[in-house]
């Protein structure tokens, strides 16, 4: 069930929140130098940083439970074991990949 | 919606019968957000840095400005989608829910548009407008 509420959270917040933020930064691209700095400025503040942290997850999460959804779909891994270690993968690998996205870009 | 027949209950707020077109185009399109967002994805991990010019310089590529333009319409198909049965779920109110799906579908040509024109800019005009753009002579 908890796999379930993190999809439906991430999935809703992405085209919420990140869509947004995905147009401003693709607005402040075709403005220009300055409207792009004002964009990296604000998404360079601590709570920025909190909103890209959050929507990288939330990427992630959704693109492993959405791949648990596409093996569920072929009519697999309903077997009560399999199924459960599916669901544990798919909360933590959305967590490690945030981690190393994030650790590439900050150790760059 | 009539008040006297069982019939007339029903008709116009249950099933469209468009369940499963709906379904499937919520699985083409997340397809189409794995491959693109992936490569957005791995493209923001593998340039040098995050510069105006270098982040500009990339979207104005052929192959980076196709990825982002298609990025932008499955994952607004995607959202509308999902959002769509967000809206199903706890808007119960059927006009209410109406007009919300109304303004969702808007929103979400909308802001599609306005990515693809953005991408479009970066990518057509870019070269002529690059001295302009970047502040320099």
């Amino acid at each position: 069930m908890l796999v379930s509420i993190l999809h439906r959270v991430s999935g809703d917040g992405m085209a919420l929140v990140g869509l947004g933020v995905l147009l401003w930064w693709l607005g402040a691209l075709a403005g220009g130098a300055e409207s792009y700095a004002t964009f990296a400025s604000v998404m360079g503040s601590p709570i920025g940083y909190v909103v890209l942290i959050g929507l990288t997850w939330a990427f992630f999460n959704h693109m492993s439970s959405g791949i648990r959804h596409f093996v569920l779909d072929m009519g697999a891994g309903y077997e009560l074991t399999t199924n459960r270690m599916f669901s544990m993968v798919s909360i933590a690998s959305g967590l490690l990949l945030t981690l190393a996205f994030w650790a590439v870009i900050l150790l760059k | 919606m009539g008040n006297g027949t069982p019939i007339g209950r029903v008709r116009g707020v249950g099933s469209a019968h468009h369940g499963a077109q709906h379904w499937l185009v919520q699985r083409f399109t997340a397809v189409g957000n794995l491959v693109s967002v992936l490569f957005l994805v791995i493209s923001l991990l593998m340039l040098p840095n995050l510069s105006y010019g270098t982040v500009s310089g990339w979207m104005s590529d052929p192959l980076p400005a196709f990825m982002m333009a298609l990025l932008v319409i499955s994952t607004f198909w995607h959202a509308r989608l999902g959002l769509q049965v967000l809206v199903e779920d706890y808007v119960h109110d059927l006009g209410l829910r109406f007009a919300t799906v109304m303004l969702l579908n808007i929103a979400a040509v909308a802001g599609a548009g306005f990515g693809l024109f953005c991408i479009i800019r970066l990518a057509l005009a870019a070269p002529a407008l690059a001295p302009a753009l970047t502040g320099a002579a």
